[in-house]
């Protein structure tokens, strides 16, 4: 059964139903469960739930060492931005030990972060810096987008035996949505066809895939019939599903709330332009943040941004119904 | 309350049979050393080596008192620990030279040497980046119950790092049965300590937290012994953490192939006085538990066994590319 629910209320459910479900899984982080009278300490314990400093090297170091222990920790860091911080352990060691050790261990852990949070939190609280994982070997990066994916994806990404990168979107995190109870998985690296279409394929990743539906919805009205694809993960990411897509519909346009030269959508068009070129009847088009640090002032930060309007406008370039700009 | 002690003579006596292992752990740490630097230096043993010749002391007198479920964490100078706590040296031999048989199938190397077996759960290339993970090992240790110590090695240049702040508050503050080795050969890869920080002793840096720390000469293998037997004796009860400061000597430079200008030039008579072998094969001659034949066989059946290593390592192929791509993921 499937009830509406919000995405954040969507996250903390999951969170809950596996730390009941697998004794190993932990949860700490920043400003999680404070008090004792924390209802996830009351249920689980101390041992389990904890707060921990504002020390994210050794909060996702002593993450590594637990899950080489045999423990599944997911580790609170609020906010993407704050694992720069640690990004020898995001980087150099969850993800790498696999490989270095010739498979003799595995990482299973969770690095939970918000990001793009672009509502007038400034340079350092709004980056959709996802790429700078999604390029390392041997991490796993996911990007819910729907209150239901949400809750699948933690599932998936706690269960899995690699580090995963789980980014949840702050704009979303009120959101309602359908979202089924108890057990719900949505396995990794499977993307999802939001809107069928025929005449253009957009991908879009979290926050923008609303935009691109919503874009669609308009285009439909000038007879336009547009799919959206969002990818859900980045690593591993599903191109066969965008290259379907593609080949059915001949036109792309990838709508990416990160910055152009740090975008999935940079990754995504340069793959269809390996694989996918015979099919493509019009060049690939990006929808990005510009390459600009998000700006506080309102105006600014919708001007680097990408949106509906944007989005529609790529897609009538790319079927010719509108002029190319110079 | 905190104390502090540094070295001095201690009640715990080795006995016979405990010396004659770690001799015989020390001397298969120094021919395994010595033979890599030549095997590098021939291209047998290609890539980046860090030797840890005139500390084999600490590693001995540490992890031949640890059992295979504990954990220790290394770095970059990591071959001593690996062997001491019971990693086959055959395949050691078989990882440095980057093959299939190694550890790691050779996809790790010389840096980065696991051995789950024997609770040698990883070694880091980046200084510091191993402490956390060893206090997650304790915390691991921690939750389950049992009696199970972590322990983790680390130079004096990891103390500078935000890295050791970190560890130290966390396994302070959560009380995690962890052993903070400390080698402090005075040296950060081709720096001086005194360039470094304004803090000589590292037991100093965490006086604040206020948990048991001592000071050892690294060359006094009975005095590491005796400090790190007590620490594990109490970390066993699941309390933490302890750090164990071990000054050492390191005999050869940063890194092999590099000018070697970064250690200290000694003469015999003073490297007699910091070689943890020299000195404990001294006190064990005094004590009349090996003559001289005995001590001569225990570096000969080092000798042998590093020869062995040798052949066995070049019996092994190296991962096909197909292989190794399928280990990214698991």
């Amino acid at each position: 059964m499937a009830r509406e629910i919000p995405y954040i209320a969507a996250v903390q459910e999951a969170i809950r139903l596996e730390l009941e479900r697998d004794e190993t899984v932990l949860f700490y982080g920043q400003d999680v469960a404070p008090s004792d009278e924390d209802p996830l300490v009351q249920a689980f314990g101390r041992d389990r739930v904890r707060v921990s400093p504002i020390s994210e090297t050794a909060e996702i170091g002593m993450a590594v060492g637990l899950a080489l222990a045999g423990y599944r920790p997911i580790v609170e860091l609020l906010m993407a931005e704050f694992m720069l911080v640690a990004m020898n352990q995001v980087v150099n060691e969850a993800p790498r030990l696999r490989y270095m050790s010739g498979g003799r261990v595995k990482v299973p852990l969770v690095l939970k972060a918000g990001y793009g949070f672009t509502a007038g939190w400034a340079g350092q609280h709004t980056g959709s810096i996802y790429s700078m994982f999604a390029g390392v070997p041997g991490l796993k990066v996911v990007l819910p987008s729907t209150p239901a994916d949400a809750k699948g994806l933690m599932a998936a990404a706690v269960r899995d035996d690699n580090p995963v990168v789980y980014l949840m979107h702050y704009l979303l995190v009120l959101e309602h949505g359908d979202v089924p109870e108890g057990d719900y998985v949505v396995p990794i690296g499977e993307a999802a066809v939001r809107r069928p279409g025929s005449d253009v394929t957009i991908v879009a990743t979290g926050w923008t895939v609303g935009k691109a539906l919503a874009a669609a919805e308009a285009l439909a009205g000038e007879g336009i019939d547009a799919e959206v694809i969002d990818p859900r993960s980045l690593q591993p990411l599903d191109m066969p599903a965008i290259l379907t897509s593609v080949e059915k519909t001949g036109r792309l346009v990838l709508a990416d709330q990160a910055t152009r030269h740090a975008s999935a959508a940079s990754i995504i068009a340069a793959e269809v332009a390996e694989h996918g070129f015979g099919s493509l009847k019009a060049p690939i088009k990006l929808v990005t943040a510009l390459d600009a640090t998000i700006p506080y002032s309102q105006p600014m930060e919708a001007y680097v941004l990408p949106d509906e309007a944007k989005i529609a406008g790529a897609v009538r370039e790319v079927l010719g119904t509108a002029p190319v700009a110079a | 309350m905190a104390r502090r002690r540094t070295s001095q003579p201690t009640a715990r006596n080795l006995g016979a049979e405990t010396a004659l292992d770690l001799l015989g752990t020390m001397w298969r740490i120094r021919r395994f050393e010595e033979r890599m630097a030549t095997l590098h230096q021939r291209l047998l043993v290609h890539g980046l080596i860090h030797l840890s010749i005139g500390s084999e002391g600490v590693a001995a007198g540490v992890c031949r008192q640890l059992r295979d479920d504990d954990e220790i964490y290394s770095g970059h100078r990591a071959h001593g620990h690996v062997l001491a706590k019971g990693a086959p040296m055959d395949r050691v031999m078989a990882e440095l030279m980057g093959r299939s048989a190694g550890l790691c199938r050779g996809l790790g190397g010389s840096m980065h040497l696991v051995d789950v077996d024997h609770g040698v759960m990883g070694a880091t290339g980046v200084v510091g980046g191993n402490l956390a993970m060893a206090a997650g090992g304790a915390l691991a240790a921690k939750i389950a119950g049992g009696d199970r110590v972590t322990v983790v090695f680390f130079g004096d240049g990891a103390v500078q790092t935000g890295y050791f702040a970190e560890t130290v508050n966390l396994a302070s503050l959560w009380q995690l049965p962890l052993i903070l080795v400390c080698e402090n050969n005075g040296m950060a890869e081709f720096t001086t300590r005194a360039e470094h920080t304004r803090v000589e002793s590292v037991c100093d840096v965490v006086a604040p937290y206020g948990f048991d720390r001592r000071t050892v000469e690294g060359a006094d293998v009975q005095a590491i012994w005796s400090a790190f037997g007590d620490y594990l004796h109490s970390a066993r009860g699941g309390t933490g953490p302890y750090l164990l400061e071990c000054r050492t000597h390191r005999r050869r430079g940063h890194y092999e192939g590099d000018p070697l200008a970064s250690r200290n030039a000694l003469g015999d008579a003073e490297w007699a006085q910091l070689d943890p072998i020299a000195q404990l094969e001294a006190l064990a001659k005094r004590r009349r538990w090996i003559d001289e034949d005995r001590a001569r066989a225990l570096t000969a059946e080092a000798d042998a066994e590093v020869e062995r290593a040798i052949e066995f390592g070049r019996a092994s192929e190296p991962l096909t590319p197909a292989q190794a791509a399928e280990l990214v993921y698991a």
